[in-house]
């Protein structure tokens, strides 16, 4: 135990020597946080429409007046053929063309259906479908109101009993997407340090000939290993600690679930980084191997966490694979906690899982470790 | 018995490392092991210090077999590896101290082994292992071996890498170390050292070659050797490469060392030869052999 204790302060002492990496292993982890939650975000804005009217009538207009009175479309241009407008959005000075035809107004007056033509630079598939939404909800608000006018011209005994889906967003109610977004990137930098970190801690020593003068000690395997994984798994906690304190103070993320229970589970799931970071560490032979193979896995977890992409879009066997990845169990977790208020019985199967996950694959690492040294 | 190493083999993959070495090294003897690089010195230094199983063979240091009491040998032995690695970003005494503490033990218990190179390194104690010079950080590197008071010392090749007078007082410790009782094996490129040692293996590929103190080897050499020099050295030894007779010809300090064939060699047909061939200043002299001649008539 005095070793192991021995060895932590060692450690300690090296990480606070090290005024440079210290730095980075702080402020670091801060930027990105407050730079990547303001921009990782899916709203669509500045949307740029060019649309030609053919019919140039009150209602043309009209509806044209709906789209600039719009927040979220930035641009509107007039031009007279529809010919123009897709040069425009060839030339990428437009995101989306709309053609209003001849008959426009002519056709609504008489109650029959109309057609508008819209055009929509589709490059980024999510944008465009998301376009589409704003596109379409502006001229079914704009349909309401007309039928509305006509039939008050007409007969009111005609009105149509139509539903209306009135949308309550639960968790969430103003679709705040840094609130589900800052969670989550905390995740991804308290994983991303931690793993990197101890990833290249060991190897360090290998690479540095230091490794070989401590297997001549009698200094044992696992005091060696938990004396240099231990100061990890505490500055894991202070990243949370640092992070969690950014995304109430900075970003005002609601926490109703207990916070104990987060710092729980990012104990638990530090074992598992911390062991994988070990694993990569014994299969490596210098920093800059280690560094890739963490590359390497933090991508293929980081875009496969449901952070970005919504698992449930994924295709089946993508879905399998996430099964394994376990930021994906953090982030459910976090979210759960965080903005649901999620109690241990809820999470309980996320933490079940993590723990295993941390067993198992601190298991491959120890017995890994006694394989290749 | 110190060291005993009994017909011990050790395979890489497809390299022959070790091939059956028996040696023995005797309690307080500072034993060499003479070789070129690759010759296997370092293999041999990993499989005594329990870095590495052998595949045949077996061997014990201090009484434990290096196979099944591991952990009774690493408390008993300081070993000190070619390459510098110890902690860059420690100071001297952080790098003491921990050496200290894990072997269960403090600088103070044990300050009268290491007082005499110690003191040499103490007024930079606050400076860190990285911002050291090479004779400075070998000095700290051997404090940290010794600082559990080991039974058997391993050195592998502590003067490569530095510069001659360091040397020589790092030779000289190791001498005061031995006065101590303390076994020391230890491994060198250099062929002038070994003559410090008072045995010696000479070692290359894997196999060793003779063992015995330095001056039984060079006694027991019985081919003349001659200096030879000219005003031309780099065509002088082509030339003698050429001499019908020659026996072994290769470069030795300012003078080029030849072996004849012949016990009847005659020096005046080779100068003669040798003026023929348009060398000046031409001289040949019997000269005594060193190490150096031995190995490399081996």
């Amino acid at each position: 135990m005095k070793t192991i204790l021995f060895i932590i302060q060692k450690e300690f002492k090296q990480i606070f020597r090290d005024k440079s990496m210290l730095r980075l292993i702080f402020i670091l982890p801060i930027i990105q946080l407050l730079v990547l939650s303001n921009a990782a975000t899916f709203d669509v804005k500045n949307i740029r429409v060019t649309i030609a009217d053919y019919n140039n009538s009150s209602s043309s207009r009209a509806l044209i007046e709906k789209f600039k009175a719009n927040p979220y479309f930035s641009e509107v241009e007039n031009v007279s053929h529809t010919q123009e407008g897709i040069e425009r959005l060839n030339k990428g000075k437009t995101d989306v063309v709309i053609e209003i035809p001849n008959q426009f107004e002519k056709q609504l007056q008489n109650d029959t259906t109309t057609q508008i033509q819209v055009l929509i630079n589709a490059i980024d598939g999510a944008t465009a479908g998301v376009q589409n939404v704003y596109i379409t909800q502006i001229v079914q608000l704009f349909n309401q109101n007309i039928r509305v006018e006509n039939q008050q011209v007409s007969n009111e005994q005609l009105v149509p009993n139509r539903i209306e889906t009135i949308p309550s967003f639960w968790y969430n109610n103003t679709l705040n997407y840094k609130t589900f977004m800052v969670p989550g990137i905390l995740v991804l930098l308290v994983t991303m340090l931690t793993l990197f970190l101890s990833a290249m801690n060991i190897v360090r020593e290998k690479e540095l000939g230091t490794l070989e003068q401590i297997n001549v000690t009698p200094i044992k395997k696992h005091q060696f290993i938990i004396g240099k994984l231990f100061p990890f798994w505490v500055l894991g906690l202070v990243i949370l600690t640092v992070g969690l304190f950014i995304a109430k103070v900075v970003f005002s993320v609601p926490m109703l679930g207990n916070i104990a229970l987060v710092y729980l589970f990012t104990s638990v799931y530090l074992l598992l980084i911390l062991g994988f970071g070990l694993f990569i560490s014994n299969h490596t032979e210098t920093q800059q191997q280690a560094m890739f193979i963490a590359w390497f896995f933090m991508v293929i977890f980081l875009l496969m966490s449901g952070l970005f992409t919504p698992i449930e879009s994924m295709p089946k066997w993508a879905q399998n694979i996430t099964l394994l990845n376990p930021i994906r169990y953090f982030v459910e977790f976090i979210r759960m906690v965080l903005l649901k208020g999620a109690g241990l019985q809820e999470v309980l199967p996320n933490l079940g899982i993590i723990a295993f996950f941390a067993f198992v694959v601190n298991g491959l690492s120890v017995w890994s470790y006694k394989k290749t040294n | 018995m110190s060291i005993s190493v009994q017909n011990i083999s050790k395979k890489y993959k497809n390299v022959q490392a070790l091939q059956n070495i028996t040696f023995e090294v005797q309690e307080g003897e500072l034993f060499g092991l003479i070789g070129p690089d690759g010759a296997g010195k370092t293999t041999l230094f990993r499989l005594l210090t329990t870095l590495l199983l052998p595949n045949e063979g077996s061997a014990s240091v201090a009484n434990y077999d290096i196979v099944k009491q591991v952990k009774e040998i690493r408390n008993s032995v300081g070993y000190m590896p070619g390459k510098f690695s110890l902690y860059q970003d420690l100071t001297i005494e952080e790098n003491l101290t921990f050496f200290a503490t894990i072997f269960g033990t403090t600088i103070e218990e044990n300050y009268d082994l290491i007082e005499d190179i110690y003191v040499q390194i103490e007024p930079f104690k606050n400076r860190r292992a990285g911002a050291l010079s090479g004779g400075m950080k070998q000095k700290l590197a051997l404090c940290c071996a010794l600082i559990h008071k080991p039974k058997v010392l391993f050195l592998d090749e502590p003067t490569t890498g530095v510069d001659p007078v360091s040397r020589k007082e790092f030779w000289e410790m190791l001498k005061r170390l031995k006065q101590k009782g303390i076994t020391i094996l230890v491994s060198t490129p250099y062929m002038d050292e070994a003559s410090l040692c008072d045995r010696i293996a000479l070692i290359q590929k894997g196999k060793i070659l003779k063992i015995d103190t330095p001056d039984t080897i060079v006694k027991a050499y019985d081919k003349t050797i001659y200096e030879v020099a000219s005003n031309q050295m780099h065509q002088l030894i082509l030339d003698l490469k050429h001499f019908s007779s020659q026996y072994s010809v290769f470069a030795f300090g300012e003078f080029i060392h030849y072996i004849d064939k012949n016990d009847t060699f005659d020096t005046a047909a080779l100068r003669t030869y040798l003026q023929e061939k348009g060398h000046q200043n031409i001289s040949i002299q019997k000269t005594t052999a060193t190490i150096e001649d031995v190995f490399m008539d081996l």
